[in-house]
């Protein structure tokens, strides 16, 4: 499905709920709330876009709304792409499962649970997948620290630190 | 920070089926292959349920190989990321140097100079053979076929000479940069990669008469491990294993990047979506690669290799030694890096395994807000269950070996 005709059927089918975005480059984007994110989803599945190419997320701490979950679609006959956004609230964000639509959605929502704390609700096994099973916390969100834990417990011995993963040294020249 | 404890979670998010393994029937029996095991090439942990010799089920289990790659390229500058990356995918280090590059490119509206897209180009297809060969290698011995090992790693040893010609490294050359390439290639490279593909068709053909008409491969390789169309396009498999399903969808065909829209080749395809055919798609597109080198190396022009801006590319080391205005330059942008534009960009290239894509987030500073990958092998490892369940134990390997996961780009 073409962009131009994407964006149309959209504006007929889902005037309120999704919203265009500008396409800076090639792959037309849009904004999707998470109560219609499975109505979209599926209306993309039956206009073509058969593969779920990847889920993504993002966290945009400490701006509001904090976390993003991205959406690659892929239209394998006509080879057209488009890219879903959808942010969940900031407390406790849950996001709908498309598990059930795509078979490699499960994996991919598991991974954006494990490293960002999005819930999928409806997924069938939403367990940590890179992580260790009984890690804390949630590595990929921005008041994450980089080494992890330690971290906050070396903070003390600062100047003993590894150089070179100083969090601040590059930027502030 | 909000903790979220998985046991808290209401009952509808817990599969009974991820735990249906552990709690089987009695003349079923459960093993775990891996994480340490040499033909899950690399660190996949599947569980799987048995009945007798038959598959019965099966749960793959990864992250044994996480290192935050992701997390540690937002705190490293545009430039210095690329080092790390280069770490995921490590049979093939230059997909994920160009991947994230011409992301990085689009977000700053440059493109390389033609000569550094001519290298590129001819450097990708040289990485695609010799990740295909180390492929070829392990798929024989896994299968029991143990002299083309040596053979296939013999001559993969060819092309990782020519990379430690070209960029110093052997394994993660890191040798794409921002704006073009790190340095020029030498002087003998034409002759090196010339006399390297005048004996690659020869060499090539000795494996396939070991393994072609070899009937005890053949019977080990035929009619396993299907997997249907629909089915693989529902799971994300792209690259060979989708192709060999009879999808003809490669990027580089489908959205050409650099200049692959020049080169004449073919993107070979399977019909019935077992081993048999993965083994035959992977086997044609080494003599497409092939092709593709030799085009690109007679095309390779004269000039720039790197973009002439200062601002974004390292000014010449002679220049630095005479001229202040260099030094800054050189300073600059060893030191802080270069302010990339705010903006969210996906670029995918084809890698070996499939279509890798690199969807990066630019707060507009010096270091990446976020590097997300979607890594092909990730995908293609949680579609092994769809291929596996129904065969033998010893199937399983021949599964495995014929998808080709790379771990280093699964758990990241």
């Amino acid at each position: 499905m073409k962009p131009e005709a994407l964006s149309e059927s959209f504006a007929r089918s889902f005037p309120s709920e999704v919203e265009t975005l500008e396409t800076p480059f090639e792959i037309p984007q849009y904004r999707v709330k998470p109560e219609s994110l499975r109505v979209v989803l599926q209306f993309l599945k039956q206009q073509g876009y058969t593969m779920l190419l990847d889920i993504g997320g993002v966290d945009y701490h400490p701006k509001s709304p904090r976390f993003e979950v991205v959406y690659h679609l892929l239209d394998i006959q006509s080879n057209d792409r488009v890219r879903l956004r959808c942010s969940p609230q900031d407390e406790d964000p849950v996001v709908p499962s498309v598990a059930d639509l795509w078979a490699s959605a499960a994996p991919a929502e598991r991974e954006v649970f494990d490293l960002f704390g999005v819930r999928f609700s409806g997924h069938p096994n939403l367990t940590r997948i890179l992580m260790p099973d009984d890690w804390e916390g949630y590595p990929l969100r921005k008041d994450y620290p980089l080494r992890g834990p330690r971290d906050e417990v070396e903070a003390k011995f600062a100047a003993e630190r590894n150089r070179y993963y100083a969090p601040k040294l590059a930027g502030d020249l | 920070m909000a903790k979220l404890d998985p046991s808290q979670l209401p009952l509808e998010h817990i599969d009974p089926r991820g735990y249906r393994v552990e709690e089987s029937a009695d003349d079923r029996m459960v093993i775990s292959v891996g994480p340490h095991h040499p033909s899950t090439h690399g660190v996949l942990r599947l569980i799987l349920e048995l009945d007798g010799e038959t598959v019965v089920d099966c749960v793959p289990e990864i992250g044994f190989l996480h290192t935050g790659i992701e997390k540690n390229a937002e705190a490293l500058t545009w430039e210095q990321a690329i080092t790390v990356i280069d770490r995921m995918d490590y049979l093939s280090p230059l997909s994920n140097n160009l991947a994230y590059v011409l992301a990085v490119e689009k977000l700053l509206g440059v493109e390389a100079p033609p000569r550094a897209t001519y290298i590129r180009v001819l450097l990708m297809e040289i990485q695609r053979m010799a990740s295909h060969l180390a492929w070829l290698g392990t798929t024989g011995l896994d299968l029991g076929a143990q002299s083309i090992f040596f053979y296939a790693f013999d001559m993969r040893e060819g092309i990782l000479d020519i990379f430690e010609e070209v960029a110093g490294a052997r394994m993660n050359p890191s040798y794409i940069r921002i704006g073009g390439l790190a340095k020029d290639v030498p002087e003998n490279f034409n002759a090196i990669v010339a006399e390297y593909l005048g004996k690659f068709p020869n060499r090539l053909a000795d494996l396939e008469a070991i393994l072609n008409d070899n009937p005890i491969f053949l019977d080990r390789i035929r009619r396993i491990g299907r997997i249907s169309p629909e089915k693989a396009v529902a799971y994300g498999l792209t690259g060979p294993t989708l192709r060999a399903c009879g999808i003809d969808y490669d990027v580089r065909k489908a959205f050409p990047y650099l200049n692959y829209a020049e080169f004449d080749f073919d993107v070979p395809v399977g019909t019935h979506g077992d081993v048999y055919d993965r083994y035959h798609v992977r086997m044609r597109e080494l003599k497409e690669s092939h092709k593709i080198c030799c085009q690109a190396l007679d095309r390779i022009p004269k000039g720039d290799w790197k973009i002439q801006d200062r601002k974004l590319t390292l000014p010449p080391k002679e220049e630095v030694r005479q001229s202040m205005e260099s030094l800054i330059h050189h300073f600059k942008l060893v030191s802080y890096g270069i302010d990339v534009p705010v903006g969210e960009v996906y670029a995918s290239v084809e890698s070996p395994r499939g279509e890798i894509g690199y969807y990066v987030v630019s707060s507009g500073k010096n270091r990446p807000w976020r590097v997300r990958t979607r890594p092909p092998s990730f995908y293609h490892t949680f579609a092994l269950p769809e291929m596996i369940q129904g065969e033998l134990v010893a199937d399983m390997v021949a599964v495995i070996a014929t998808v080709d996961p790379v771990f280093g780009e699964v758990d990241r």
